[in-house]
């Protein structure tokens, strides 16, 4: 096929954006920037749906690859896209209509240019997640933080400058390493081209310094203890919309750079680094879900969740099996839904009620049925209840974990048992009780729009609960190639050494 | 018969500006037929540039050479003053600094630097770099009325003879060592322990510097940059810069070519200097031009350290950088002169608090540019430290390399913090509606081009590749 449909897609949400730009909006209020931006969204995700459905599931390596001469001479411009990506893709162009839709009635001010920002930054996570190519991947990765800078520090809460800029500083510290190792390999193997480097192999004497420049970057992007601490500051500042792709989208990239690149480039360094990994995600489990447990703020509370949850991912990557990097797989997704979901039921409240404290709710199932029941949804989700998607990841990440390490494994499972604890004891304080607040007795029920949102979240939750085959599948043959190319490497090491 | 056509430019120049002043002196109130035939004369001199851009040849006993190298220096140099004469023309009338001396000074600074950078002998090296010098003196302290302009005229006058001095006592050591005062002849008679001759090279390199405003012989920039009129500064950011750097690699390249592990210590401490204070001194400042003098102390920094590679690529990427500093600047100084309140200049960063609702162009113009300093991707800023940085770990200087990426770090954060000013911070100001169409054009090709340079980034680089380095 010869249509350029990875480039539609990055590029679609970036046009859009230029049409609202240019739209007129006098008279109706903003009504055709956001016609036009839903419609940009939503044909984005038709496109990452077709593109889903003709994705060849039992091919081998990158499919509906484009290339392009960019920078004369060494930098190809290269995009293509394998299964454990695709999946992303889909997720970002489903997460962004659900951000536009949520946004329309919560943010007062500036809404065309908040619009412009959140599609803008659709195309730079799409094209993360399509670059074959480090230089292009390093451009969209970084190119992210400044719609995200500005989307905190625009429509942000407070403490939204003090934020903005932690965001900023924080990942681009983590990142400008990054930029030294992508040079450096461009001089050892002489190419930036990750199929090229694939094959060519970076010597192992390079691979431990070049694992911890790309480390430095995705950990503080994942966010991997102890560097999360920009995420709680973000998180709670976002407005609701900008915290829903921080936590759906933006910290995806990582896990999927640990993937893609570290994984993929540096199998031997990987390996090396396991120790290191497996502890830091141990405190990010039971460390942050211990915070989360304390904390006052709702936001804060998911945003450690998220910590917390990323740990899984990091442990369930670097467990080198297959069931351990499909369940990371796995859990990113439910999360990217899940914690969207919870970000929105905050924002719903938050637009009712203006507080984000929990000890400002209580009851409020005697008024809001219907939001009751979608947070208990997505609650039972984050806590890993079977049946909800959740569960799926967790347990293949911990069946994962039990062939490498036990201890590492029941761990890891205590931080399931915390996270059960302070979901619950979130809902029972916000959604139980005594309704004994007057300004909450007058409170109405989710309307149209939330509804909408919430209720498809919901559906895809439990849909992937019971039938994550649908995602496994699609992930299966290119886990099973990066592990095989991992062992490959490995045994070649050793066999090199002796 | 020598071919004449080489050094047509700097006829042509040197001819129309004395023709200029005639016109000037005889007309009352001229300044505006001069700067309009100034700027017949540098489109003029731009159209005889292109024509001859590919020929190259020397003159005078090898003093004076031309070629496709110094050709694009020339271009970057007319382009940058027609840029900066078009956005500040309404500036100077307003100030009444509308002398008709003002461009025709910017033309003989012009002139100056034309002989600089084709110079091939350390005579006419000196006389172009005094001549441009000159001019800029007069310059800075145009605005005779204002003290802060006498201060910064003297200042600079000052420490610029004080580095003139160094530069001319090296050059004279360099006589004294090799015996010879042109450029290759030093080169072939430059024996290999030749401990004068580092001397030498040292003091010229303090010179040179100090023309540039590499740390540690910035001292001079933040005062002068505040104290000039602004369209003084704007000229004083983009175009001696752009010239200092070419003469300096002229200078590396060829009669320092044997001394190379010598003078790429010297760049490399300095291209560290500047990149650290660039960045770590901005952070306090309030005058929007004094951020913009040490930000482009940072920025000179990753020049050198293009330079410091001592490989042609590591010059082409400088140059490159060069080339889209120039670019950045004259955005950066367009919107200062876009800071108009009640008819009144703007110099306080504070000033520009919450415009973004008032005046949303000049607002998405300073967000775009400020990234852009900052060296965030997709835009052009981020390419040129990306050159950079290609070639300096290319020859596995990775101290260099990983330090200057930690200060584009830390500079980000005043880069963001006027961002932050006016985006995030309440309304408390609302600048002019915005007439100049001149300035918001020039603003806007800049910023179009810093955005949309990510499409098609090899356009630079296949121009830089193609100049005749050596």
């Amino acid at each position: 096929m010869n249509f350029p449909i990875l480039s539609s897609i990055t590029l679609l949400p970036a046009i859009g954006a230029l049409f609202i730009l240019f739209s007129k909006s006098e008279k109706n209020e903003n009504r055709n920037a956001i016609n036009l931006s839903v419609f940009t969204a939503v044909i984005n995700l038709i496109l990452a749906i077709f593109l889903w459905y003709s994705f060849d599931k039992s091919f081998v390596g990158f499919q509906f690859v484009e290339e392009q001469n960019w920078i004369s001479g060494f930098i190809k411009f290269k995009f293509g896209i394998d299964g454990i990506s695709i999946l992303f893709i889909v997720l970002t162009a489903f997460i962004t209509p659900i951000c536009i839709i949520s946004c329309i009635n919560s943010v007062k001010t500036r809404l065309k240019e908040f619009l412009i920002a959140i599609l803008i930054l659709e195309t730079f996570m799409i094209g993360v997640f399509c670059s074959l190519d480090l230089v292009v991947f390093y451009i969209f990765f970084e190119a992210g933080l400044i719609p995200m800078f500005l989307i905190i520090g625009i429509w942000g809460g407070p403490k939204r400058v003090y934020a903005a800029f932690k965001f900023f500083l924080f990942t681009l510290l983590g990142s400008v390493l990054m930029l030294v190792a992508i040079i450096s390999i461009y001089w050892i193997t002489g190419s930036t081209d990750i199929t090229q480097i694939f094959e060519i192999k970076i010597p192992v004497k390079y691979q431990y310094v070049l694992w911890l420049a790309f480390f430095s970057s995705f950990a503080v992007k994942m966010p991997m203890w102890p560097v999360h601490t920009w995420l709680p500051d973000a998180h709670v500042e976002a407005p609701t919309a900008g915290s829903v792709i921080l936590a759906a989208i933006l910290l995806k990239m990582a896990g999927y750079g640990f993937l893609r690149f570290s994984i993929g480039m540096f199998p031997v360094a990987s390996e090396y680094f396991v120790p290191l990994i497996y502890i830091l995600s141990i405190i990010a489990i039971i460390y942050t879900s211990l915070v989360a447990l304390m904390q006052e703020d709702m936001k804060k509370l998911i945003a450690y969740s998220s910590v917390a949850h990323m740990g899984f991912v990091t442990l369930g990557i670097f467990t080198f099996t297959s069931q351990g990097i499909e369940g990371s797989i796995f859990q990113m997704l439910s999360h990217g839904l899940i914690s969207a979901a919870l970000f929105l039921c905050v924002g719903v409240l938050y637009d009712r009620v203006h507080s984000r404290l929990i000890s400002s709710y209580g009851g409020i199932v005697n008024v809001l049925p219907k939001y009751s029941l979608i947070f208990a949804i997505f609650m039972l989700g984050a806590l890993g209840l079977p049946g909800t998607s959740g569960f799926v990841g967790e347990i293949l990440i911990l069946i994962g974990a039990f062939q490498k390490s036990f201890l590492v494994a029941i761990l890891a499972s205590i931080g399931i048992i915390l996270g059960a604890a302070y979901m619950l004891w979130l809902y029972k304080r916000v959604v139980f009780g005594k309704l004994d607040k007057s300004e909450l007795k007058e409170l109405k029920d989710l309307n149209l729009s939330e509804g909408i949102v919430l209720f498809s979240l919901a559906a895809l939750v439990l849909f992937f609960g019971f039938y994550p085959n649908l995602i496994l599948e699609t992930v299966h043959i290119s886990v099973e190639e990066l592990i095989k190319n991992y062992e490959q490497a490995i045994i070649f090491n050793l066999s090199a050494i002796k | 018969m020598e071919n004449f056509n080489l050094i047509l430019p700097e006829i042509f120049l040197a001819l129309s500006i004395f023709v200029t002043l005639l016109i000037g002196v005889f007309f009352k109130n001229s300044y505006n037929l001069v700067t309009n035939l100034s700027y017949v004369i540098i489109v003029s001199l731009l159209l005889i540039i292109f024509n001859s851009f590919n020929e190259s040849g020397n003159l005078f006993a090898n003093s004076f050479v031309s070629n496709s190298f110094i050709n694009f220096f020339k271009i970057l140099i007319l382009l940058g003053t027609l840029f900066v004469m078009f956005i500040t023309q309404n500036f100077i009338k307003e100030m009444k600094i509308n002398y008709f001396e003002y461009p025709l000074l910017l033309l003989f600074s012009v002139l100056g630097m034309f002989f600089m950078i084709s110079s091939n002998d350390l005579m006419s090296f000196y006389l172009g770099l005094e001549l441009q010098s000159l001019a800029l003196y007069i310059l800075a302290s145009i605005d005779k009325d204002n003290l802060k302009s006498n201060e910064s005229g003297l200042k600079y006058f000052v420490l610029s003879a004080l580095s003139s001095g160094l530069l001319l006592y090296g050059c004279s050591l360099l006589y004294g060592f090799t015996g010879s005062t042109n450029f290759e002849e030093i080169n072939l008679k430059m024996e290999i322990e030749n401990t004068g001759a580092i001397f030498a090279m040292v003091f010229i390199l303090v010179g040179l510097a100090f023309k540039v405003s590499a740390v540690p012989f910035h001292m001079w920039t933040p005062d002068v940059y505040e104290g000039s009129p602004s369209s003084v500064t704007s000229f004083f950011a983009v175009v001696p810069k752009v010239a200092g750097l070419a003469i300096l690699i002229r200078f590396v390249q060829i009669p320092f070519e044997q001394l190379m592990d010598q003078w790429k210590n010297i760049l490399v401490f300095m291209a560290l200097a500047s990149m650290i204070l660039g960045a770590v001194a901005a952070i306090g400042q309030t005058n929007i031009k004094r951020l913009i003098a040490y930000s482009s102390i940072g920025h000179i920094g990753y020049a050198l350290a293009g330079i410091s590679t001592g490989t042609v690529t590591g010059y082409n990427s400088s140059i490159a950088y060069i080339s889209i500093y120039v670019i950045m600047n004259l955005g950066v100084f367009g919107c200062i002169f876009l800071m108009k309140k009640d008819g009144k200049y703007c110099e306080d960063i504070k000033d520009l608090a919450g415009i973004s609702k008032q005046n949303p162009l000049l607002a998405i113009s300073f967000l775009i540019i400020m990234f852009s300093l900052a060296g965030i991707p997709p835009l052009a800023g981020f390419f040129a430290k990306f050159y950079v940085f290609m070639s300096v770990i290319e020859n596995g200087m990775y101290t260099l390399a990983i330090v200057g990426l930690l200060s584009t770090v830390i500079s980000a954060f005043y880069y963001l913090r006027i961002i932050k000013i006016i985006y995030f911070d309440e309304i408390k100001n609302s600048f002019d509606k915005i007439k100049n169409l001149g300035i918001t054009s020039t603003v806007l090709l800049s910023c179009s081009i810093l955005v949309l340079f990510f499409l098609y980034p090899s356009i630079l680089n296949n121009i830089v590749n193609m100049l005749s380095i050596n």
